[in-house]
């Protein structure tokens, strides 16, 4: 009995030390998202540093701007990693979207209401069809998206030349209804006198719930399990299927309101779009501190990773350096930040 | 919780209840058989569990006690023979069916996700909210909370409910298990070779566990390979070897000794022995080899040649 007892205060004793040592900047450290903050901060000071007009609030906003674009889409991306998935086919299911609205309202000439309300279903629709192939066929979500992917591409440029007879979309700016829908996908906002762009607010918006969701609700719980492991999260009845297929139309609700706003903001939409987009959203949340492998990682995170994005995207030309130079330098961006997230992850784990 | 109101006593003697005029077992199989196209992973197999009684189903490895569990947590469905629940005869079509009886499988793998918090795995699946509609939200704190007092009874002490699981040892780990099966009402919990990867003194810390749960009045169905982990917490014991049934038992009918004995295999020492005679050179292994099937057959009464 005494043995029992002394085991039992050694083994309790140990274990609240174990604790103790964990400083609050360790734990800090132990979130997703704090390689990428690193990284923007250094970024932030640098391109400050090299370019006097990137932290004036005018060039702030373009780069809030050039962030959010990419932002939007991260979040969606974002979850969808955490959940254990990937998916290629984003980049051209947002072209797909915007020309659903566009080619629809314009052959129908209907109000370009009906033809953003269509796209949402047509862009909830892949993600669903994307979802549910992955888990019927149970084949890796690389095999399955790049088949969306290459499919999508092809419809796109098919239809448009089908229905519109040529490689863009024909202009909607005189029908009826587009004013509003501009007001809503891509107006700009003056907040003391420097123009932010709506999609800013949204994409903040977007990271506010995604977060929001992942932290406090059920299904953030079973987000982060699937990703984990779906097996685990299938013996203890979380409905594993749903939920996947749940991600991928989160990924086409975000893939609509960028592809809305691409729509309204250009009014004509280029049918080859988007091919490669779909690279820059997985990047920003890999940034972002989400593991490939799934169960890890934040919404803001995400956006921390869009917002390096953005910011090495318009610094560089605020620097009045060649633009040339860009993809390498996100190349190596990419790397840095993946390896400091591994360091960051081995070492918040080993304390 | 009707299954408390039955006598244990009468029911281990499998006399009729006095309600129903049937035995009832809180879970019992009766000839239970599972084929994957022509292979037979498992034929006639017999079993009870009641309230506060562990059921050990021993057997090594290909012996069919995967298959076995898979049957009752609803991964696999049995073709032939019958499980009852409570008397009722069931076929679970998803682990969701038989968690809902209150059949709670703990995994070797134990079904936790490494990276997520303590508190999220312990609720995974099952988690409280408040709230309503859009704005219906986990409730964090209550979460935590109920962990950390649930782990306490189990006699894990932690602070930090935060940590991802993963980093806990594999005794905790299985302990995290049980009391998650514990605390969601399971009535049967199914311990899927719980010691297997655990050193000796963690070894004891989950059979500890197995004895707590048994005292919280649950059917425990313990599985393992080590009769000596078994034979001190189990009530019957349900042998098992190539997918049959080679033996059930009452604790009163058999001791430890016969029970290794069953389980080590008497047949297959004796053939291991002619096979190294014939291959020739092992002279002190063979002796080794004959010394342990002479124990075998003395506690057993069989000869194996």
């Amino acid at each position: 009995m005494t043995i029992t007892q002394t085991q039992t205060t050694t083994k309790s004793a140990a274990a609240d030390e174990r604790v103790a040592k964990r400083s609050p900047f360790q734990k800090l450290l132990g979130r997703p998202e704090i390689g990428a903050l690193v990284g923007a901060i250094v970024l932030f000071v640098f391109f400050a540093l090299v370019s006097p007009t990137f932290t004036q609030p005018n060039a702030f906003a373009t780069v809030l701007y050039g962030s959010s674009t990419i932002g939007i889409m991260a979040v969606g991306v974002s979850l969808l990693m955490i959940g254990g998935e990937f998916d290629l086919s984003t980049g051209v299911a947002v072209i797909s979207s915007a020309l659903t609205a566009s080619m629809f309202s314009w052959y129908f000439s209907t109000n370009v209401w009906v033809g953003v309300g269509l796209a949402l279903l047509v862009s909830l629709g892949i993600g669903y069809i994307n979802g549910w192939i992955l888990m019927k066929t149970k084949l890796p979500s690389f095999i399955v998206t790049l088949a969306t992917f290459l499919m999508l591409t092809g419809l796109n440029l098919g239809l448009t030349r089908l229905i519109g007879g040529g490689v863009a979309s024909p202009s909607i700016s005189n029908m009826d209804g587009f004013g509003s829908a501009r007001a809503v996908f891509a107006s700009s906002v003056n907040i003391a006198g420097v123009d932010v762009k709506i999609t800013v607010f949204i994409w903040i918006a977007l990271v506010a719930v995604a977060t929001w969701v992942l932290m406090r609700t059920r299904v953030g719980n079973w987000i982060f399990a699937v990703g984990g492991d779906a097996n685990a999260a299938r013996a203890v009845g979380v409905p594993v299927k749903a939920t996947k297929i749940g991600l991928f139309m989160g990924v086409g609700f975000c893939g609509w309101i960028l592809g809305m706003h691409n729509l309204f903001a250009f009014d004509t939409v280029q049918s080859g779009e988007g091919v490669g987009n779909e690279f820059l959203y997985i990047i920003a949340a890999v940034i972002g501190g989400c593991l490939l492998t799934g169960g890890y990682g934040s919404a803001i995170g995400g956006a921390i990773g869009a917002f390096i994005f953005g910011m090495a995207n318009k610094g560089i030309v605020y620097a009045q350096w060649n633009p040339d130079w860009f993809k390498f330098f996100l190349g190596l961006m990419l790397l840095l930040a993946t390896i400091v997230n591994l360091i960051v992850k081995r070492r918040a784990e080993l304390k | 919780m009707n299954a408390n109101e039955i006598n244990q006593q009468t029911l281990l003697q499998n006399e009729a209840d006095p309600l129903t005029h049937t035995p009832v077992h809180l879970l019992s199989l009766e000839g239970v058989g599972k084929h994957y196209g022509n292979i037979i992973a498992l034929s006639d197999v017999t079993m009870a569990v009641d309230n506060g009684r562990v059921t050990c189903v021993l057997g090594d490895n290909g012996a069919g006690k995967s298959t076995l569990i898979k049957i009752i947590a609803g991964l696999h469905q049995h073709d032939a023979g019958t499980l009852n629940v409570m008397g009722e005869e069931r076929k679970f079509t998803s682990p969701r069916d038989a968690l809902d009886v209150g059949i709670a499988t703990v995994y070797q793998d134990l079904a936790v996700v490494p990276l997520m918090p303590i508190w999220r795995n312990f609720f995974l699946g099952s988690e409280l909210t408040s709230g309503f509609g859009p704005f219906k939200r986990m409730d964090v704190e209550k979460m935590k909370e109920i962990t950390l007092k649930e782990l306490a009874q189990m006699g894990i002490d932690l602070r930090d409910v935060e940590q991802p699981i993963g980093q806990l040892s594999g005794g905790e780990r299985q302990c995290v298990a049980i009391a998650r099966a514990v605390y969601f009402g399971a009535k049967v919990l199914i311990l899927d070779e719980p010691t297997a990867a655990l050193g000796v003194k963690q070894s004891g810390v989950v059979l500890r566990y197995i004895l707590q749960a048994r005292d919280r009045g649950l059917g425990v169905i313990f599985i393992t390979h080590n009769p000596h982990h078994a034979y001190p917490v189990g009530d019957r014991f349900l042998l098992l070897k190539r997918g049959k049934s080679i033996g059930y038992y009452d604790k009163k009918d058999i001791t430890l000794d016969e029970l290794t004995a069953q389980m080590a295999g008497g047949a297959e020492l004796a053939e291991l022995a002619h096979e190294l005679e014939q291959l020739g050179g092992h002279g002190d292994v063979v002796k080794e080899v004959k010394g342990e099937v002479a124990d075998v057959s003395q506690t057993t009464g069989k000869t194996y040649q």
